[in-house]
């Protein structure tokens, strides 16, 4: 799409400028690499990227309802997290898609990226792709992708980025988008429902067993998705997909503030695996720069038998605003949680997740480790809520909290409403340190501080990272040791 | 000469626990320490390992040539000292296959040499295994949880095959073991003794001293080696326990 409409100007400043000051008319500008909306927010910027997109009328009017709800509303306040104020006034809401910049060998490349790629063990090719280096045919993403959707398509699964589906399925688009997560949501929710650019669309249909991953696109994809990223996966009775999101790889974003939805329904007997490996820029040590995330991630088990399964990772990020959540809606439905959250130097995180149950016989299971180091501080906030109806239902909550040092937070807010007297809901929390024996004893084997506190980390987030698929699972491992360098003095 | 330890002195909050030591080690020797409890055998071993909570207030130690107190503990142990822990601590959700992969593999980075691969690393394992007699199932779980004291010592004893160390300090890996462990144990020590490598084996217990037997036996008493000879006077000490020892300490004192 954006091959085009190419308008050659000279000075991108100065076009961003006559921008801003002009009106709303023909107002947008293009260069050979980026296109930007103009600065700000309003209800043109909106109307600007749904046409930019070339959307049906029904996803316009989403967007400007959605808009006008947001406009409503006010910053949540409640998280344990110091958030500096964001002017909305001062961000391009579009500016898509956007070419990596391209380098012509591995040695322009920041050498702190490239170690850190080395560390995590990703070939040579790989980092090259990553790090926006031209790369050759052999791992070219647009033939590996056409022979992925290929292999998908013979199955009936829909795989494709969120444009595409709403141009080619608006009726399932119609029927799903914001059926889990309204635009009246939250905050970020609605903000993301007025102006996502792109994300991912997933459709399995009935009894489908998805064949691969659905990560491996991710892998080779892992380019710019945009801030307001939108994910829908909608799995059809009996259906089963397992979905990884993100890339372990370090992402240098120059866009500081992320507010992604992803939605999930899992109809009757369906099952759908969503896992998370967070990896964006943190800040530098001493707590300057780094990605917000502030992203609503939610499924429902429709149907009764169904299942939805998250893991995250969390790693990187400045502040993370993050309560993946799971309506139990469906009898006999499952909703698992299992998290990591690693803090380090001046990052903050308040994540956890909420679990609703609404149907009969329903389960739910929360693993939640939190690790922090430095200057962070790490909160774990769970509601869990047994409604009358929900009979017999079961909730199993484990809350653990590492602390490496004296100078972070550990934090944990359990909330739990039960309304019936047949159900069960069991919650265990600690809170630990590495001790110093621990240390010893790695050390006196002949490894570091470092990576005997990487090792005893991964030895203490097992039960999580046994989640992840895995491909992911061994450079997740990798992940935590190097967020938690130079946690020790 | 290995080990060198002349009038050392180490302290913990303050409180004096070893009070002038001095002892040789060769390369070759076995020599093991005893002594009554709480006399100072564990923090001795710790010293050498490297323990920051331990201070030493003087005194030197040289091994290898080298000033030993200037190392950091991980150099320690890559330099070749192994600790068997008296209490090996519990790191839960670590296999031991990937806690001694970590391990070696860091050593030999600081030797210089390639990490070794997956297949080669199960394929040391399962020579050492044997050679310990350690069960598979062992080294499947996670680092000492839930593993009974005789499993603790026996996994000592396999990370000490594992490493290869020039000097290994077996700190009560005795202690709780019964006659077979304890015979095993022993075999894998004396499996692995050679002409370069030695050995200093704190005991409570002569019994096993028949299994390995010491160049030298020294007696740890109040934070100082009183008494030093060949493996007779742990056959005296079984018979007579520590009272003389004592008395004749005290009798020292006021002769002295
Ligand atoms: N971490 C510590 N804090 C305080 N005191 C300590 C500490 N470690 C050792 N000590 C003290 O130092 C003294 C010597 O202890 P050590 O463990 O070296 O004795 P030991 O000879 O090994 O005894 P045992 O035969 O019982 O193992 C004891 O009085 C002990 O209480
Ligand atoms: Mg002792």
């Amino acid at each position: 799409m954006q091959g085009q409409m190419v308008i050659m100007e000279s000075d991108p400043n100065n076009i961003i400028k006559e921008v801003t000051q002009s009106d709303y008319k023909y107002g947008f500008v293009t260069d050979i690499e980026t296109e930007y909306a103009p600065i700000g927010l309003s209800e043109d910027t909106v109307r600007y990227i749904s046409l930019k997109k070339n959307e049906p009328e029904f996803m316009l009017e989403y967007r400007l309802k959605a808009f006008r709800h947001w406009l409503t509303m006010k910053l949540p306040k409640w998280a344990h997290l110091d958030i500096p104020p964001i002017d909305f006034q001062d961000i391009y809401f579009y500016a898509a898609p956007k070419k990596k910049k391209q380098y012509e060998s591995l040695d322009q490349v920041d050498p702190e990226l490239l170690s850190t790629f080395d560390k995590l063990g990703i070939s040579l090719e790989e980092q090259k792709k990553l790090a926006g280096v031209a790369v050759d045919a052999v791992i070219d993403s647009v033939s590996v992708k056409t022979t992925f959707s290929e292999t998908l398509s013979k199955y009936g699964i829909i795989f494709c980025s969120m444009s595409e589906a709403i141009q080619n399925h608006p009726d399932l688009v119609k029927q799903y988008l914001g059926s889990v997560v309204p635009y009246t949501d939250n905050y970020y929710a609605s903000l993301n429902s007025a102006v996502f650019s792109d994300g991912s669309f997933c459709y399995i249909p009935k009894g489908v067993r998805c064949p691969v991953e659905l990560s491996t696109y991710f892998r080779i994809n892992a380019a710019n998705t945009g801030q307001f990223e939108r994910t829908l996966i909608v799995a059809d009775e009996g259906a089963y997909v397992s979905y990884m999101e993100g890339c372990t790889a370090p992402q240098r974003d120059e866009n500081q503030l992320h507010a992604a939805v992803v939605e999930i329904v899992a109809m009757k007997d369906a099952s759908v695996k969503y896992s998370t490996v967070q990896n964006w820029y943190p800040g530098d040590k001493s707590g300057k720069g780094g990605i917000y995330n502030f992203v609503t991630k939610r499924g429902i088990c429709k149907g009764s038998n169904s299942k939805i399964s998250w893991t995250q990772v969390e790693t990187g990020s400045a502040i993370t605003w993050k309560y993946p959540s799971c309506i139990l809606l469906g009898d006999n439905s499952v909703g698992e949680f299992y998290s990591v959250a690693v803090t380090n130097n001046h990052q903050q995180a308040d994540t956890g997740t909420k679990m609703l149950h609404l149907g009969k016989n329903t389960k739910s299971t929360i693993i939640s480790k939190g690790i922090s180091a430095g200057k962070s501080n790490n909160s774990y906030r769970g509601l869990v809520r047994i409604s009358k109806n929900a009979v017999n239902s079961r909730n199993y909550s484990q809350c653990d909290s590492l602390l490496l040092g004296s100078t972070c937070g550990a934090h944990t807010w359990p909330y739990i409403q039960v309304e019936n007297k047949s159900s069960i809901v069991e919650h265990e929390a600690t809170t630990s340190k590495i001790s110093e024996d621990q240390l010893f004893y790695c050390q006196q084997r002949g490894m570091n501080a470092e990576s005997a506190i990487g090792l005893i980390v991964n030895g203490y987030a097992k039960e999580v990272l046994k989640q992840l698929p895995m491909e992911f699972a061994v450079e997740a491992q990798k992940l935590l040791s190097i967020s938690l360098e130079g946690s020790v003095g | 000469m290995l080990l060198s330890i002349k009038n050392l002195h180490a302290s913990i909050n303050g409180k004096e626990i070893l009070k002038g030591i001095d002892l040789d080690v060769n390369q070759g020797e076995v020599h093991a320490i005893m002594g009554p409890n709480g006399t100072g055998k564990s923090t001795l071993a710790s010293v050498i390992a490297g323990r920051e909570v331990f201070d030493v207030t003087s005194g030197e130690v040289i091994y290898k040539g080298r000033n030993l107190l200037k190392l950091a503990v991980e150099e320690r142990a890559r330099e070749g000292i192994f600790l068997g822990f008296q209490y090996p601590v519990e790191i839960p959700g670590v296999s031991i296959t990937n806690f001694m992969r970590t391990a070696v593999n860091e050593v030999r980075k600081y030797k210089g040499l390639d990490p070794l691969g997956g297949g080669a690393f199960l394929k040391l394992m399962e020579e050492k295994k044997k050679l310990v007699e350690l069960t598979s199932n062992l080294a499947n779980r996670s680092v000492n949880e839930g593993f009974s004291g005789g499993e603790k010592k026996k996994n000592e004893i396999f990370q000490m095959a594992m490493l290869e160390p020039t000097l290994a300090i077996l700190d009560e890996t005795d202690s709780g073991l019964d006659i077979d462990a304890l015979r095993v144990v022993a075999n894998g020590v004396n499996k692995l003794r050679t002409k370069d490598n030695a050995f200093m084996v704190i005991t409570h217990y002569q019994r096993l001293l028949d299994y390995i037997v010491p160049d030298f036996v020294h007696v740890l008493f109040e934070g100082k080696i009183v008494k030093s000879g060949t493996k007779e006077l742990a056959l005296e000490l079984e018979e007579k326990g520590y009272d003389w020892i004592r008395k004749e300490q005290r009798d020292n004192g006021i002769a002295g």
